[in-house]
């Protein structure tokens, strides 16, 4: 094992983030705020509670969901793009690594990013409501389970793309879409039959569920079949992860 | 000598269907510096890409120090640094970073004297902290050179190093790569320019076409396939050859005022004693004579010409 070339990819990960701190942490805490703001105080005082639980508490982990879901895919993602943009990546291909030491290095750093952005918007949430974790093992499982699997996610889009606007497309016309409509703001309850249906075969819902109940006790759809879910989201990714480094799909001619 | 890299019957096709090598052989001699002469689209740099690792063969073997590349890729990679013939390095991070990243990278412990003293070797000391994207173009290939050297590598592959790159860094260079082969590092450069070759290889091997025509000892080379013309100058132009001239491979040239001879350094003899004779014999008074040995730009012209006749 070359954990020496893990400990670089990843400190190499981590200090673009550094480097960029006040991008880094101020995005998270502003966006946060100004949901809190529009969606918690303004339209949020308007709206009963929703399974007893007020609308400014009950949109924190959907809230807390939606902004890490977007940094894991856009973390990772970049990450393993820009060596591909700029030709670097030849370096990685060349060294005595292996594929599993060099998704360590990618996907461990930008699970980091977003595990820590969860924790700064969990914060920033806790001065605008009265915040308690019912479950505070299951949140912080769901939250690492999430950050996980969708930096593989963005690592394997991030493979993917050849240009900048593939690398834009899919968090913009897929993540966003999934997460809006995943019960990120309501619960799935208050949506017609049809579309409740429909909100099923949402893979995000499953998250946002799992980890509102881990919060509030309250939950669209079972914590077990949230967790299922996850996991099988995770082995979907790994296993695609794994067959490109098999291939050499667009790493390798 | 001890054969440092091992290639046997090494192809690749891409998936566009272009056969970019074709059954490879070539055997690399520990300490030695070989040059692969090509013109572009040769297929050099899918050679060196493969032995790296970026590019995957489709036929052959190809072994590092006894080492498969595929197979014991860890061992072998680490024995190699390499040089891309393209500046393609990230924008943001400074070279002290960049260059710790690359000694990581291949499994190395830190070594901050060991960098200090490559950085200043190729000139980068005082640009230590300068992000990759403010440097020259010139400072990025010292920067490329830099990191290939940073895990003390035992074989070096430069693709194109002199591609874009000023008199005084090819200078450089050149003095890295002849201290580098005495601490005993093979190293291996591509290039299209014979000078080159010419100038720093111990073994010319030479590619076109995905084919390897020739390796061969530089000296051997151009002796083997070198052409020597005697160039004589006369006092009086004459207007043709006189007849009893006509039995040596001459040439009339400029005006009838030069005859120039040519003949093989490794034949028996060269001819020239007889020839001075019958000049002297036909009457012809001499201004000037002078040698000119062909280069080895002529001679790998020669070869590709065989290679597209045949």
């Amino acid at each position: 094992m070359n954990t020496q070339a893990i400990k670089v990819i990843y400190k190499y990960e981590m200090l673009r983030a550094w480097k960029t701190l006040f991008q880094s942490l101020a995005s998270p805490v502003i966006s946060t705020s100004l949901y809190f703001i529009v969606f918690g105080s303004a339209i949020g005082s308007r709206i009963e509670q929703i399974e007893g639980v007020s609308y400014g508490l009950f949109i924190v982990p959907g809230l807390t969901m939606l902004s890490i879901l977007t940094q894991s895919v856009a973390n990772a993602s970049f990450g393993i793009f820009f060596p591909k943009f700029t030709g670097s990546i030849y370096e990685v291909l060349s060294a005595p690594v292996s594929s599993f030491e060099i998704l360590v290095g990618y996907v461990g750093a930008a699970t980091s990013k977003s595990l820590i952005i969860g924790c700064i918007i969990l914060l920033t949430a806790s001065f605008f409501v009265d915040l308690k974790i019912m479950h505070p093992f299951w949140a912080a499982a769901f939250l690492i389970l999430t950050c996980i699997s969708f930096s593989l996610f963005g690592f394997i889009i991030g493979l993917w793309a050849s240009n900048f606007e593939k690398l834009q497309i899919i968090p913009l016309l897929v993540i966003t879409p999934l997460v809006f409509l995943g019960g990120s703001f309501y619960s799935v309850q208050m949506l017609p039959p049809f579309w409740q249906s429909v909100s099923l075969l949402n893979p995000v819902l499953y998250l946002v569920s799992g980890f509102r109940w881990s919060f509030f006790e309250v939950s669209d759809v079972s914590v077990g079949i949230s967790l299922f879910m996850i996991v099988v989201f995770l082995l979907v990714c790994l296993v695609i992860v794994g067959w490109i480094f098999k291939t050499g799909y667009r790493l390798k001619q | 000598m001890h054969t440092i890299v091992s290639i046997k019957n090494l192809s690749k096709t891409y998936e566009s269907g272009h056969e970019a090598l074709k059954q490879v052989d070539l055997d690399i001699a520990e300490g030695e510096i070989l040059a692969l002469l090509g013109p572009n689209g040769a297929g050099k740099t899918t050679l060196i890409s493969i032995i790296c690792g970026i590019v995957s063969p489709t036929v052959g073997q190809v072994r590092v120090a006894g080492f498969d590349i595929i197979n014991d890729y860890r061992q072998s990679r680490e024995l190699i640094g390499l040089v891309p013939q393209e500046l393609t390095l990230g924008a943001f991070e400074t070279v002290w970073n960049t260059i710790n990243f690359s000694r990581g990278l291949f499994g190395r412990k830190k070594d901050p004297q060991y960098l200090k003293q490559l950085l200043k070797d190729l000139s980068l000391w005082d640009k230590k902290y300068n992000e990759l994207r403010t440097l020259s173009g010139g400072m990025k290939r010292r920067v490329l050179i830099a990191k290939a050297l940073s895990h003390e590598p035992r074989i070096l592959f430069l693709d194109e190093p002199t591609a874009g790159v000023d008199v005084e860094l090819r200078k450089d260079m050149w003095a890295i790569v002849r201290r580098l082969q005495a601490s005993g590092v093979t190293i291996i450069l591509t290039t299209h320019y014979i000078e080159e070759a010419e100038e720093v290889a111990d073994r010319v091997g030479v590619i076109a076409g995905g084919r390897l025509l020739l390796v061969e000892d530089k000296q051997a080379l151009m002796q083997k396939l070198g052409k020597k013309q005697l160039l004589i100058e006369l006092k009086e132009p004459v207007s043709a050859l006189p007849e009893s001239l006509s039995g040596y491979q001459l040439e009339l040239s400029t005006g009838g005022q030069q005859l120039i001879y040519t003949y093989n350094t490794q034949g028996d003899g060269t001819g020239i004693t007889a020839l001075l004779q019958a000049i002297n014999a036909a009457g012809l008074m001499l201004k000037d004579l002078r040698t000119s040995q062909s280069s080895l730009e002529d001679i790998f012209v020669n070869l590709l010409k065989e290679e597209n006749h045949s």
